[in-house]
């Protein structure tokens, strides 16, 4: 029952938001907290992996918002699900990162907007309480799995502890290609 | 925090499962004395070098974002470092840490000495998490590498364990 061991809990299934090739031989799976400024930094590098991995990367974003340090956080990560119903949850994703300085409620009603949900349907979405639930669930299931910060990267289900600078975070990913 | 020393380099005074907890009596703010056996019920102790540091501050914010899970069970966490209550007081305020900070300042580190986590080499203390059951006997340890925040699972899971 040690740390060290640290996996992915649930594994990834088809709840879980998820970009690229669903047969890519790596999966990466980011905790993320949309009002973090490393997670701002980390969304540019994976961006950046996405665009030299191509089909060799799947990309699974959950949500981990830390709400003692990041107090836009938790209402963010809802807003991002609430678009999710409409299908349009990368959009948002994007959205938040790129516009990080401002996560007030108004200004995320207009990125969902801006990201082509229904403003009714997501205002009702937040209301039902469905991505509240599905966000808690998700910053359960980063604590269970032994997420350490923000943002916290799984590749192929393990914690990832080195670098998640493009550079040494590239290289790491590129070996697992190679073996 | 840029020495990390190896897996293999952890101390092996670090107090184990079995062991009893040693008691101790700390300030938690400059005019209040929290004692281990005045707590009741299992009990996470989180040794963590400093206050400011940021792999501390992402290692106490996952803690509290899991104090629900914790509390579910009845485990009350403590952070234990060797800052003074006076800086823990501000750090508390400012990372809105809902749990204790509790200072091991004086005499220095006597506290993580008694656990076998203190560091000679610079006066601080291991990263390292004590899970004691609720007659105080250490259920599970760890001590992870200075500079890697260890997460929450091993200890929830222990704590899980307990009950």
């Amino acid at each position: 029952m040690s740390n060290e061991d640290s996996e992915l809990s649930p594994p990834v299934g088809a709840d879980d938001h998820v970009s690229g090739n669903a047969a890519a031989p790596i999966t990466l799976v980011e905790y993320g907290d949309y009002q973090c400024p490393y997670c701002a930094m980390a969304y540019a590098v994976v961006k950046e992996l996405q665009r030299e991995l191509g089909d060799s990367l799947r990309l699974v974003f959950r949500n981990m918002p830390l709400a003692n340090v990041h107090p836009h956080a938790e209402a963010a990560a809802e807003a991002a699900e609430a678009v999710a119903e409409q299908g349009r949850f990368w959009e948002m994703h994007d959205l938040l990162y790129e516009n990080q300085r401002d996560l007030g409620d108004a200004a995320l009603a207009r990125y969902a907007t801006q990201a082509g949900a229904d403003e009714t349907a997501f205002s009702a979405a937040l209301q039902g309480g469905a991505p509240r639930a599905r966000v808690q669930r998700d910053l359960e299931s980063a604590l269970r799995s032994g997420a350490n910060g923000t943002p916290t990267f799984f590749i192929n289900g393990e914690r990832y502890d080195g670098s998640w600078q493009l550079e040494p975070f590239l290289e790491n990913l590129r070996s697992l290609l190679d073996d | 925090m840029s020495t990390q020393p190896s897996a293999t380099s952890l101390p092996a005074s670090a107090l184990q499962r079995g062991d009893g907890a040693p008691e101790f009596a700390l300030p938690a703010t400059p005019d209040q004395i929290v004692r281990l056996s005045e707590i009741r019920g299992p009990v996470v102790l989180i040794f963590y070098p400093a206050d400011w540091s940021p792999v501390c501050g992402d290692e106490l914010s996952m803690f509290e974002a899991a104090t629900g899970l914790f509390a579910g069970h009845g485990a009350q966490l403590i952070g234990i470092s060797v800052d003074s209550s006076w800086c823990h007081l501000a750090y508390k305020a400012d990372r809105k840490l809902s749990f204790p900070l509790l200072a091991d300042f004086h005499p220095k580190g006597a506290v993580a000495k008694s656990y076998g986590v203190f560091r000679e080499d610079d006066d601080t203390t291991e990263r390292a998490i004590f899970v004691l059951d609720a007659q105080h006997s250490i259920a599970w340890s760890y001590v992870s590498p200075v500079g890697i925040s260890p997460g929450v699972d091993g200890a929830l899971r222990a704590v899980e364990a307990l009950s």
